[in-house]
């Protein structure tokens, strides 16, 4: 499997309310190879995730496309009216099916509280608009985190080492020790004992209250439970 | 051509009209997307002209509802900031501050600032665009 191929797969799903926002973010994701879906809000956000409050512990299917989607990270707006990005961000950790997604909020006021409300509520990473090409380039971790959460199933244990090295070399982010951490998750074995350390690691580098996001009887919660993963 | 191109659009920058991240936009702008500025640049201008409504209409109505000012005047903003037209958000800035503290006078006055940045900005770069035209076609012809 090439670094492209594992690339292309990528799927970021972007919200922002601004019509030349949404332009820019997809521009900015495909630049970076990354497959981009963008809406205009947080319930179209949630629709598209197949999220709804009966069955948000469930395996989902999308209720326009009747297929599996699969999302690797979601890029979204604070301020948008109805629902803000922190609010999004909320419905997305309080679901068992979607919160592992990395979730990143954008924002244009710097307001360190609301920024420190974020992290704590799961956030992996907080922009300032305008975003750039830069901090485009600082979601290959997060995404990659999930990847190969995803593919680290005993069949697949060689196409995981793959990943590892690639990931290895390429990892440009600025944040070294949360990428030292991320690779010590990635070689570990166990899923239950990764996302304990992902837990950890969150909470080192991002000063996050994880402690309600591992639930003893959390059963490995994967929006695809196992199924076939869809390529792009 | 050439030449006058990149005056014009120099001239954007040293005058204050645009800021660095109009040089973001450019870097997102490649063969594949040859014309993802100006494209940017006329959704800014479709888009904002709904904002500049809406405020119109929201200044007439009394009370004046500053809040409400204030949160279209910050979407507007947002998207000046995203494509870089740097006197116009200042004067949107300004807009904001006068909504801060309730000053009617300001808010209108300011409104026709905003309002002359907006459109002093859409036709110069209208100008460069068409001549960026000109060279972009030039040099797909070579």
């Amino acid at each position: 499997m090439g670094l492209a191929t594992v690339e292309a797969q990528f799927h970021v799903l972007a919200v922002d309310d601004s019509l030349i926002d949404r332009k820019l973010i997809e521009m900015l994701l495909k630049k970076t190879s990354y497959q981009v879906t963008t809406v205009d809000s947080g319930s179209k956000a949630l629709e598209f995730l197949g999220w709804n409050d009966e069955n948000s512990n469930e395996a989902f299917f999308s209720p326009k496309t009747n297929q599996e989607v699969e999302v690797n990270l979601i890029i979204t707006d604070y301020c948008m009216p109805g629902m803000t990005g922190y609010d999004l961000l909320k419905k997305i950790k309080e679901s068992a099916v979607l919160r592992d997604i990395p979730v990143v909020i954008m924002s244009s006021e710097n307001v360190p509280s609301r920024i420190n409300r974020c992290l704590e509520e799961g956030a992996d990473e907080f922009f300032l608009k305008p975003v750039r090409l830069a901090d485009v380039n600082k979601l290959k971790p997060h995404i990659m985190k999930t990847k190969t959460k995803e593919s680290q199933k005993p069949e697949n244990q060689d196409d995981n080492d793959e990943e590892n090295q690639e990931s290895e070399e390429n990892n440009n982010s600025t944040s070294n020790k949360q990428v030292e951490e991320t690779q010590d998750q990635l070689q570990s074995e166990s899923p239950s004992q990764q996302q304990q350390t992902a837990s950890s690691n969150n909470n080192n580098s991002k000063r996050k209250s994880m402690d309600e996001g591992v639930s003893p009887d959390r059963t490995r919660p994967r929006y695809n439970n196992g199924l076939t993963v869809m390529s792009n | 051509m050439e030449r006058q191109a990149a005056y014009l659009r120099n001239a954007l920058f040293d005058q204050g009209y645009l800021d660095e991240q109009f040089l973001q936009l450019e870097d997102l702008q490649d063969q594949a997307n040859p014309h993802f500025v100006e494209e940017v640049v006329k959704l800014f201008y479709t888009d904002s002209v709904r904002l500049i409504q809406s405020i119109e209409l929201t200044l007439k109505n009394t009370p004046r509802d500053f809040e409400k000012l204030d949160k279209i005047m910050h979407q507007f903003k947002g998207s000046t900031t995203s494509i870089g037209a740097k006197k116009v958000k200042k004067e949107c800035t300004q807009f904001q501050e006068y909504c801060n503290v309730g000053n009617v006078e300001g808010c209108i006055r300011e409104f026709q600032e905003v309002k002359q940045e907006h459109a002093a900005l859409k036709r110069k770069l209208e100008n460069y665009f068409q001549v960026f035209h000109v060279v972009h076609l030039a040099r797909e012809a070579r």
